[in-house]
């Protein structure tokens, strides 16, 4: 294997958990965020 | 900090907040990764290998300054009984653990080609490890303690004592032989060439951002669950 394919494989699983994080977050955020709201409403 | 213990205020803030670390985070992050795999050039030695610094150096920072953050919000929740420190510490924590688990996976990955070897028990590889057991330890735990309606004060004693491993982490390149190379990185200087070195700041702030959105919005959603929470326990009385 060349060293592209390291640097290739590094990014590749940072930038897949960063993402994964950042959308776990956000779905957790906006489902408990709609539930709150529509609590309120009721 | 106690200006912010009103959870309606810590909102106001928090919610702008969110949009522009996010922002910001993926315009620095996206611009740092870029430049570094396209415009510095290759190491002497280590040859294209060395374009990994730039994910692996931010993450290696976010997965200690996350236990820092456990560690200062646990202290204020035993010592100020701030109302929203046991909601920060939890809150830290995935993204904390996150960012220990990329710093290991892209270490190792730059391991193999450099050192020879995916692995190595050595001081740093091994305490990095140790932090990311404790970011599970203290997920399992806070999360027990919150399911059982406790104010999470085990989960905080554990975040303090957890924080020895962080002098650990910074000190053992330089108390142990070990496969890691030294302190190259340090608040007045570096020892890399700058050719090499100026896309760091870039992805440094930019996940630092990104982090700091990942703990803002989980600490929305907690809010949120606890404002559901309050409000069926009222409706059921």
């Amino acid at each position: 294997m060349n060293a592209w394919s390291f640097v290739a494989a590094a990014y590749v699983v940072a930038i897949a958990l960063t993402a994964a994080l950042l959308l776990w977050a956000f779905a957790s955020m906006r489902r408990a965020e709609a539930a709150a709201d529509a609590l309120k409403r009721k | 900090m106690h200006a912010l213990a009103n959870p309606a205020r810590f909102l106001r803030i928090a919610r702008p907040a969110t949009t522009w670390l996010l922002l910001v985070g993926l315009a620095l992050a996206i611009a740092g990764m870029a430049a570094g795999l396209t415009l510095t050039p290759p190491d002497y030695l280590q040859g294209d290998t060395v374009r990994i610094l730039y994910i692996h150096v931010p993450s290696a920072w976010l997965g200690m300054a996350g236990w820092l953050g456990i560690a200062a919000a646990s202290l204020s929740q035993l010592v100020w009984r701030h109302p929203l420190a046991a909601v920060g510490g939890r809150a830290v924590a995935p993204a904390g653990a996150t960012f220990a688990a990329i710093c290991l996976l892209t270490g190792s990955i730059w391991g193999r080609p450099t050192w020879g070897t995916w692995w190595q028990w050595d001081g740093r590889l091994t305490s990095m490890l140790v932090l990311f057991f404790l970011y599970l330890g203290y997920i399992a735990l806070a999360s027990a303690e919150k399911e059982r309606g406790g104010e999470g004060r085990i989960a905080a004693i554990y975040g303090l004592v957890g924080a020895v491993n962080l002098p650990i982490i910074h000190y053992s390149v330089l108390w142990w032989r070990t496969l890691h190379q030294g302190e190259s990185i340090g608040l007045t200087g570096s020892t890399i060439a700058g050719s090499i070195l100026w896309p760091l700041p870039l992805t440094l702030v930019g996940f630092t951002c990104l982090f700091g959105a990942a703990v803002l919005m989980r600490m929305r959603a907690e809010l949120a669950e606890a404002k559901v929470e309050a409000r069926m326990r009222r409706l059921g009385a």
